[in-house]
C-alpha cells in the first residue's frame, strides 16, 4: 500500500507526542523537587530516544538539537551538573523548543536557526562543548584502523606445504610481481594506501586472525566471518594450532586453540574486508594486509619456528575441515559451550533469577493498540443505532402487551443492560486524559509570562481525567486564551503582589474533574480578582450596558462573556488578538458545556468550564409539542413546572412571565416558536421546562406534554443541513421517528417572545 | 533457514524499523520494549540472534545481555548492541556485559541485515 517507510515516519512523530510528554512529565518532577533517581534517565531517555529517531530520518536539525539537549542531560545524570532554577529554566525552554523542532520536521520544514541558536549558545555555556565534536565524528561508520602493516607478513613464516599448493592454484599463481609491473613501479611495501591489484583488477589480501578465548566467549564465531569473506572472493585458509590439542575430554570448549592464516582474493578494499572483523577487534590478533606473492615465497621458504599442523587449503565452495569443525560442535572452540564459564555465569545467572522475579512481580505494560479515529467512529455510529434498535425493539414488546415477566420482556431488560454497557465502553475508547492539553498550557504560560514580564507557574491538577478526544481537541483553543487572560489580565504585577504581600510568583491553576457525569474544567489565577467597577464602566463606556444601572456581583462578570470586550488598559499583544471571552464561550457552547466564573477581590479569580463527556449521546427529556416528538437536552432544565393561572403575568401587550420562587421569568411558547401553532390563550395547566443558562438567566418553556427521559444518540444535522435554528441536532426515538434536539439557549435568544396571541395571525390560522 | 531474530529497543520507531529491515531480508522478528520484556518474550523463544538498545527503562541492555549470557540455552547466541554512540568506551563495556557486536544507529537496513548474518553465518 502505502511506503512503509512513510508509516513509520508519522509513527515516529506520534511517539515523539508521547516522549515530549514524558519529557515535560520529568522535567515538572524535577522541578518540583518530588523527582527520584529514574526520573532524569526517563528525561534523557525522551530526548535521546527523539534523537534516535530523528537520525533514522535524516532530520539533521532535530538530531542537532536533541544531541545538545542530551548532552546537558546526561551532566545531570552523570552528576556532573547540578539542577538549581535556572537550569530548569533552561531545560524547560529546550523542551519547548524540541517539540517546536519536532514539529517543523514533521511538517518537512526547518525552525528559525534564531530561534534554537541562543538557546544551544546557553546549553553550550552551560555544559561546554567538550567531546561533542569528536561524537560527530564518531558518528561516521568507518572502523577505526586496522593495521596495515604489511610486515605482518611474516606470519607467513609458518607457510608450509599448503601455501605452496595455494601458490600453485592457477588464479593466485596469475599473480604478477608488482615490482615488475609496468604501470606500478612503486613497491607495495613502501606505499600501504595503494594497493597493488592483479591484471583482473582483483587484490589479494593476506589476513591472520588469532581469535582469543573472550571472542567465543561474545558469541562470536569465526566460521561466519569466514563465509563472509567467501562472500568477498576466493578464499585460501589455513588452520594452526597454537598448542596441543587436548583430548577431547579434557577440551576446554571456549579455549582459542586455533589461528588462521588466509588469503582472500577480491575485488573488494580493505576496508570492506575489515569491516568483516569489526567485532572482534581487539579480542582476536588481526593483520590484514596486501599479499605479496614474492614475500609470501621468500617466508615459504623460511624455516617456520613452530610447525603448525597441516591442512589442507579449503576450495570455498567444497566442504573442508573448516566447515565441519562447525558442525561438530564439541570438537572445536567455536562451538556453544556446554560447560559455562563459572564466573560470568554465577553472576548473570543471579541477574536473570533478580530480573525474572521482578517480572512476576511488576506487571508489565498495558499493551495497547493503535487504531484508525475513522474505525472507531464507527463503531460509535454502529453502537449509536444498536443503542435505537433496542429502544425500538423494547417499544414493540410493549406495544404488543407482553406481561413485564415474560421471557421476551426480562431478556430485553438483560439486553438492554449489555447496550448501554457496549456504549460506556466504546465510548471510552474515544477518551482521552486531559494531560496532552494541560501540559501544552505549561508553554502557554511560560511564554505568556515572559512576553507580559511576569513571573507565574502552571499547577495542573486531575490530568487522568479522560473526555472525548474531539472535546479535548476543541478545548485547545478556547484554554490556550484562558490561560493567556489569566496571566496577562489575572496576575497582578511582581510590585503589585509583594504589595498585596503575596509570593512574587503568581500561580495558574489547571484543573479537571468528574463530576456529576459532565467534565469540570477550571482556570483560576490567584491575582486581584474581577476589578468590577472598572468592568461595569468599560461595559457602560462601550454602550454594552446602559449607565448607572445597579448589577450584582455575577451579573457584572458575566460581562466578560459579552462581545468586545476587553479589560486591559492597554491592549497587549497577547490576549488582544482580537479573541474575547464571548468567543470562548461560544466555542464551548458549541461543545455542550457551560463556562461560568467566580472571582473574590485580593485573592484570584476562577472560571469553570463543565462539559459533557462524550459529544455521541446525551440525557434528554423527550417532550411533545403539537404533533412533533423533541428532545431538550436535561442538563439545560433546572426543573419542570405546571403553571398556575396565578403565577402567570402580562408583561407588555403579547409576553408573559410567570413567577418562580419569588421570580418572574419570562416564558415561551414553544408550539408558537417553532411556528407549530400560534400562541394560546391560556397557559394555565400547561408543562413548562425551567432553563437555566450559563449567565445564570432562566426561561421558561411550554411544552404540551413530557413523554419521557432517557439517553439520545445525537444525529448530527450540520453536514445535510448547516446551523438550524434553534435545533442542536437530531435522534431516532425507539419506535423509529426522527426527533429533533432542541438548543434552548439558542431557542431563547431568538426568541420573539411572544406567549400572546396575535389576533392578526389567530385570524389567518383560523 | 529463517533466522529468527528478538529485538529489544524502548522506541517503537526503531523497533518498526528493525522489523521492516528484517522481514525485508525475510527474517523472522519478534519484538521487546525493553529489557525485562525481552527476558519475558525470551521465555518461549529460541532465537538466532539478539538485538538491544542500551538506555531503557526497567532494566537496561547491559544488564538484559548479562541476564541473558547468565541463561544456558543463550550463552552462545549472538547479540548486538544498538547504540547511538559509537564511543569506544561503550563498545567495550557491551563487549564486556557479553555483546557481540554492536550497531550503530541511525542504521542503515543492509548493514543492519550484513551485522546479522556476520554473527548468524
Amino acid at each position: 500500500m502505502s511506503d512503509p517507510m512513510q508509516e513509520i515516519r508519522a509513527s515516529f512523530f506520534i511517539e515523539c507526542e508521547e516522549l515530549l510528554e514524558a519529557l515535560q512529565d520529568g522535567l515538572n518532577a524535577l522541578s518540583e523537587g518530588d523527582a527520584d533517581s529514574e526520573t532524569i534517565n526517563v528525561v534523557f531517555r525522551a530526548v535521546h530516544s527523539i534523537k534516535g529517531g530523528a537520525g533514522a530520518f535524516g532530520l539533521d536539525q532535530l538530531v542537532g538539537f536533541a544531541h545538545k539537549f542530551e548532552n546537558a542531560l546526561d551532566a545531570v545524570r552523570g552528576g556532573t551538573l547540578s539542577v538549581d532554577d535556572e537550569l530548569m529554566q533552561l531545560f524547560f525552554k529546550c523542551g519547548d523548543i524540541l517539540s517546536d523542532v519536532v514539529r517543523a520536521s514533521r511538517d518537512d520544514e526547518t525552525l528559525d536557526e534564531g530561534i534554537t541558536a541562543p538557546v544551544i549558545a546557553e546549553l553550550i555555556a552551560v555544559v561546554g562543548d567538550t567531546g561533542d565534536e569528536e561524537e560527530e565524528e564518531e558518528l561516521d561508520f568507518t572502523p577505526t584502523a586496522l593495521s596495515l602493516d604489511l610486515g605482518g607478513i611474516e606470519d607467513l613464516a609458518g607457510a608450509d606445504d599448503g601455501m605452496a599448493d595455494l601458490a600453485d592454484l592457477p588464479d593466485l599463481g596469475d599473480l604478477p610481481n608488482p615490482g615488475t609491473d609496468p604501470t606500478d613501479d612503486t613497491p607495495p611495501v613502501s606505499a600501504k594506501g595503494d594497493e597493488p591489484a592483479t591484471d583482473d583488477g582483483l587484490r589479494v589480501f593476506k589476513i591472520g586472525f588469532s581469535p582469543e578465548p573472550e571472542l567465543y566467549l561474545g558469541g562470536n564465531e569465526p566460521l561466519f566471518l569466514f563465509r563472509l569473506l567467501e562472500d568477498l572472493g576466493d578464499v585460501e585458509s589455513q588452520i594452526e594450532v597454537n598448542a596441543t590439542l587436548p583430548a577431547l575430554d579434557e577440551l576446554q570448549p571456549n579455549a582459542a586453540l586455533l589461528n588462521w592464516t588466509i588469503l582472500l582474493r577480491t575485488n573488494a578494499d580493505q576496508s570492506a574486508v575489515a569491516e568483516i572483523f569489526e567485532f572482534v577487534e581487539g579480542i582476536c590478533q588481526l593483520d590484514i594486509g596486501l599479499h605479496d606473492p614474492s614475500e609470501a615465497e621468500e617466508d615459504l621458504a623460511g624455516a617456520p619456528k613452530d610447525p603448525p599442523a597441516p591442512l589442507p587449503v579449503e576450495p570455498p565452495p567444497e566442504p573442508t575441515p573448516l566447515p565441519e569443525t562447525a558442525e561438530n560442535p564439541p570438537s572445536l572452540p567455536p562451538a556453544p559451550a556446554p560447560n559455562p564459564a563459572p564466573e560470568p555465569t554465577a553472576e548473570a545467572a543471579s541477574g536473570a533469577d533478580a530480573a525474572k522475579s521482578n517480572a512476576s512481580k511488576t506487571p508489565s505494560k498495558s499493551a495497547t493498540v493503535r487504531v484508525d479515529l475513522e474505525r472507531i467512529d464507527r463503531l460509535v455510529n454502529l453502537v449509536g443505532e444498536l443503542v435505537i434498535n433496542q429502544a425500538m425493539l423494547a417499544q414493540s414488546v410493549t406495544e404488543a402487551g407482553l406481561p413485564s415477566n415474560s421471557p421476551v420482556s426480562s431478556g430485553l431488560d438483560e439486553f438492554q443492560h449489555l447496550t448501554r454497557n457496549i456504549q460506556e465502553s466504546v465510548m471510552m475508547i474515544r477518551a482521552q486524559p486531559v494531560k496532552s492539553l494541560f501540559q501544552r498550557m505549561g508553554r502557554i504560560v511560560r511564554e505568556a509570562s515572559t512576553a507580559v514580564g511576569k513571573d507565574a507557574r502552571l499547577v495542573t491538577e486531575g490530568e487522568a481525567t479522560e473526555i472525548d478526544k474531539t472535546v479535548i481537541e476543541r478545548l485547545s483553543d478556547p484554554l490556550t486564551h484562558m490561560i493567556r487572560n489569566a496571566v496577562d489580565h489575572g496576575l497582578e504585577s511582581a510590585e503589585d503582589r509583594a504589595a498585596a504581600g503575596k509570593p512574587e510568583r503568581g500561580i495558574v491553576r489547571l484543573t479537571a474533574a468528574h463530576r456529576s457525569g459532565r467534565v469540570v474544567i477550571e482556570v483560576s489565577d490567584d491575582g486581584g480578582g474581577i476589578n468590577r467597577p472598572k468592568v461595569q464602566a468599560l461595559a457602560e463606556e462601550r454602550g454594552l450596558i446602559p449607565a448607572g444601572q445597579s448589577l450584582s456581583d455575577q451579573e457584572i462578570d458575566n460581562l466578560l462573556f459579552m462581545a468586545g470586550f476587553s479589560t486591559a488598559d492597554q491592549v497587549s499583544n497577547l490576549s488582544g488578538r482580537g479573541v474575547g471571552m464571548d468567543v470562548v464561550k461560544s466555542s464551548i457552547s458549541a461543545l455542550g458545556g457551560r463556562i461560568s466564573t467566580t472571582s473574590t477581590p485580593g485573592r484570584g479569580t476562577s472560571f469553570s468550564i463543565s462539559l459533557p463527556l462524550t459529544l455521541a449521546v446525551l440525557d434528554g427529556m423527550v417532550v411533545r409539542i403539537e404533533q412533533e416528538t423533541m428532545v431538550v437536552p436535561l442538563s439545560a432544565i433546572a426543573e419542570t413546572l405546571t403553571l398556575n393561572e396565578t403565577d402567570i403575568r402580562a408583561l407588555g401587550p403579547r409576553t408573559r412571565v410567570v413567577l418562580v420562587r419569588e421570580e418572574f421569568v419570562p416564558l415561551l411558547d414553544l408550539g408558537a416558536e417553532l411556528g407549530y401553532r400560534t400562541p394560546r390563550a391560556s397557559y394555565a395547566g400547561c408543562v413548562a421546562l425551567l432553563i437555566v443558562q450559563e449567565d445564570g438567566s432562566r426561561a421558561a418553556l411550554i411544552v404540551d406534554r413530557i413523554d419521557d427521559q432517557r439517553q439520545v444518540v445525537i444525529k448530527g444535522l450540520q453536514d445535510s443541513y448547516g446551523h438550524v435554528p434553534g435545533v442542536a441536532a437530531a435522534t431516532i426515538l425507539g419506535d423509529g421517528k426522527i426527533a429533533l434536539i432542541l438548543d434552548p439557549a439558542d431557542l431563547i435568544s431568538n426568541a420573539s417572545g411572544y406567549s400572546t396571541p396575535d389576533p392578526a395571525l389567530q385570524q389567518k390560522a383560523g | 533457514m529463517t533466522i529468527s531474530v528478538l529485538a529489544v529497543d524502548d522506541s517503537r520507531t526503531m523497533r518498526d524499523m528493525i522489523r521492516l529491515a528484517l522481514n525485508g531480508a525475510g527474517m523472522e522478528t519478534h519484538l521487546a520494549e525493553d529489557g525485562q520484556h525481552g527476558l519475558e518474550v525470551l521465555d518461549g523463544l529460541m532465537p538466532d540472534a539478539i538485538i538491544t538498545d542500551i538506555n531503557m527503562p526497567r532494566l537496561d541492555g547491559f544488564g538484559f545481555i548479562d541476564a541473558v549470557r547468565g541463561l544456558d540455552r543463550l550463552q552462545s547466541t549472538p547479540i548486538l548492541v544498538l547504540t547511538t554512540e559509537s564511543a569506544d568506551e561503550l563498545k567495550a563495556k557491551a563487549r564486556r556485559a557479553g555483546a557481540t557486536g554492536w550497531i550503530v544507529k541511525p542504521f542503515d537496513p543492509e548493514k543492519l541485515v550484513r551485522a546479522l548474518r556476520m554473527v548468524t553465518g
